[in-house]
């Protein structure tokens, strides 16, 4: 298995709070990993400082081997990333197709003198088909984004971001928000676009979703990683259960 | 042709194809990419004064209006990086800003005539009827060119920066230069209409290039419906001819500027074109209805 992203002694200082402490975990070529922890537990911000959108204090995020710390946004997900935002963010002027065809025409917006002289969208409206159809919301395809309920809006986010051929699709709490069905239906979906071979890394409060689909976990609490490896090892650590439960529910390692 | 049109009506028309040039150009920014500026009527100065004291030095009037483009298209890129740091109300001041700045400059610089402007300079001999005739041209010109940019990856790829600056981050898009493209490109058609007005009249100040202008302009934007290219026409046109057709409106041109600018914001946020289009689907409804 070859590593495509890695977080090496990922450090994140805000106003002197430290909210990422040497947080370190890399992901396989096809792996599905679930982020966790409890709330501030620093999973936001880990993600964010993979993105580009935090910047670390110290350091490294790399994607297939190369360093993208120093990157803008833009240029980490033109090398291969890809984010399904957890509030779902659609572009209100343009309908759902357009919405998922304008991110698959990423080749046609590197360079704005090319966008320039470019006018066909072919190729992106057959590929957003094929998106909308994964995502198996195709039946919404032209409708206005202001009218579609939420699950649908959460389906679109992860299409979109499908749209740009990643490398590795990170997922921002694509459940929250959805009913227990929806989260269910959500969930297959995410299981089965890793089982096709796409990376994924998944951060979610909906632990019985995470524990479903996830094979392995990564555990953060108060900004440092306290767990990885596969998830019914991890969740089984009496330190994971106690950051979790917040009831001391742990044996030795809790008490220690 | 030429004789049903006496000199003033000419100079309407002139007047009108230039501002829709003027609030084309700012459509192009406000509208198609989502950056506000209160400045915009400096680079139309900028244009104007550009190529004005280059044809006092002799050069041709088109050599002249090019040079006068390029000068506001540079300048339109330091703007631009401006707004890559601020964004919605501080891009809104700081671009207030430019207008004052352009003032100032003007006036205290005796090779542009200070606070007297310049005037008596050479025109191009081109006569008022065919002058007329290549300002239309050039405005049609601007609008298939925005309508062009529209139908473009680009005009997508600025409606989505528009929209939501982060998202398109997120999918790739490198916002920066896309904004300061938006701004190259519109400056340098706001210098172009300088141009086009400075040799059409007979005499410039740096007031003809203010602050009021410049609202001026964006009142037109806003009430053609922002990013609409016919609606931003044709309310170019209607907003430069009503104040010239009614004395009272001549006269309190920046009071009914403001508070059309005010009742569209409040009232008619997508301007004249929003309200055709919420007027079509009100027949539609209603023919629906009975059939």
């Amino acid at each position: 298995m070859t590593t495509v992203l890695e977080v090496r002694d990922l450090r994140v200082v805000f106003g002197g709070v430290t909210a990422v402490d040497g947080v370190s975990f890399s992901v396989d070529d096809g792996q599905l990993l679930g982020l966790i922890g409890p709330n501030g537990a620093g999973k936001t911000t880990v993600m964010r400082s993979i993105t580009g959108i935090v910047r670390p204090t110290s350091g490294n995020i790399l994607l297939d081997g190369q360093r993208v710390t120093g990157l803008p946004i833009h240029r980490r997900m033109r090398r291969g990333l890809a984010l399904s935002q957890q509030l779902v963010r659609p572009f209100r002027e343009m309908s759902v197709i357009e919405n998922v065809a304008f991110a698959a025409g990423y080749r046609k917006t590197g360079n704005p003198l090319k966008s320039l002289v470019t006018f066909d969208w072919t190729q992106e409206r057959a590929r957003a088909t094929e998106l909308l159809a994964m995502v198996e919301i195709s039946s919404y395809a032209d409708a206005d984004t202001g009218s579609v309920p939420l699950g649908v809006l959460k389906r679109l986010e992860v299409a979109r971001a499908l749209a740009l051929d990643p490398k590795v699709l990170l997922l921002d709490e694509p459940l929250a928000g959805l009913n227990s069905n929806e989260a269910v239906t959500l969930g297959d979906t995410i299981k089965r676009l890793n089982g096709d071979g796409l990376t994924v890394v998944l951060i979610e409060h909906n632990l019985g979703e995470v524990m479903r689909i996830c094979p392995r976990l990564v555990v953060l609490d108060n900004g440092r990683k306290i767990g990885d490896g596969p998830a019914q090892e991890v969740m089984a650590d009496p330190d994971v259960r106690a950051a979790y439960l917040g009831t001391g529910a742990g044996g030795s390692h809790a008490a220690a | 042709m030429e004789d049903l049109l006496n000199a003033y009506d000419m100079s309407l028309i002139r007047t009108a194809a230039v501002m829709v040039i003027m609030a084309l150009s700012l459509n192009l920014i406000t509208g198609f990419c989502g950056q506000i500026s209160l400045g915009h009527a400096a680079f139309m100065g900028v244009g104007a004064y550009t190529s004005v004291v280059l044809s006092i030095n002799g050069v041709d009037f088109i050599l002249g209006t090019l040079a006068g483009m390029a000068l506001a298209g540079i300048l339109g890129i330091l703007v631009g990086l401006t707004s890559l740091r601020v964004r919605h109300d501080f891009l809104a001041i700081t671009t207030m800003g430019i207008v004052f700045l352009f003032s100032g400059i003007v006036e205290q610089s005796s090779f542009l005539g200070d606070t007297d402007g310049l005037s008596g300079y050479p025109h191009p001999a081109y006569g008022d009827f065919a002058y007329m005739v290549m300002t239309i041209l050039l405005a049609i010109a601007v609008m298939l060119l925005s309508i062009y940019i529209r139908r473009s990856w680009m005009g997508a790829t600025f409606k989505s920066i528009g929209d939501d600056e982060d998202t398109a981050r997120i999918l790739g898009i490198d916002v920066s230069l896309y904004k300061l493209a938006a701004f190259v490109m519109g400056t340098s058609l706001a210098g172009l209409a300088g141009s086009l007005y400075a040799h059409q009249t007979t005499i410039i100040q740096a007031e003809n290039f203010g602050f009021i202008e410049s609202i001026t302009v964006l009142s037109m934007v806003v009430f053609g419906g922002v990013g609409s290219i016919a609606g931003v026409t044709v309310a170019a046109i209607v907003l430069t001819l009503l104040p010239l057709w009614s004395q009272f409106i001549g006269d309190y041109k920046l009071l009914f500027y403001g508070g059309l600018l005010f009742l569209m914001m409040r009232f008619a946020p997508y301007g004249l074109a929003g309200i055709v289009v919420r007027l079509q689907r009100l027949v539609f409804r209603r023919t629906g209805d009975t059939g």
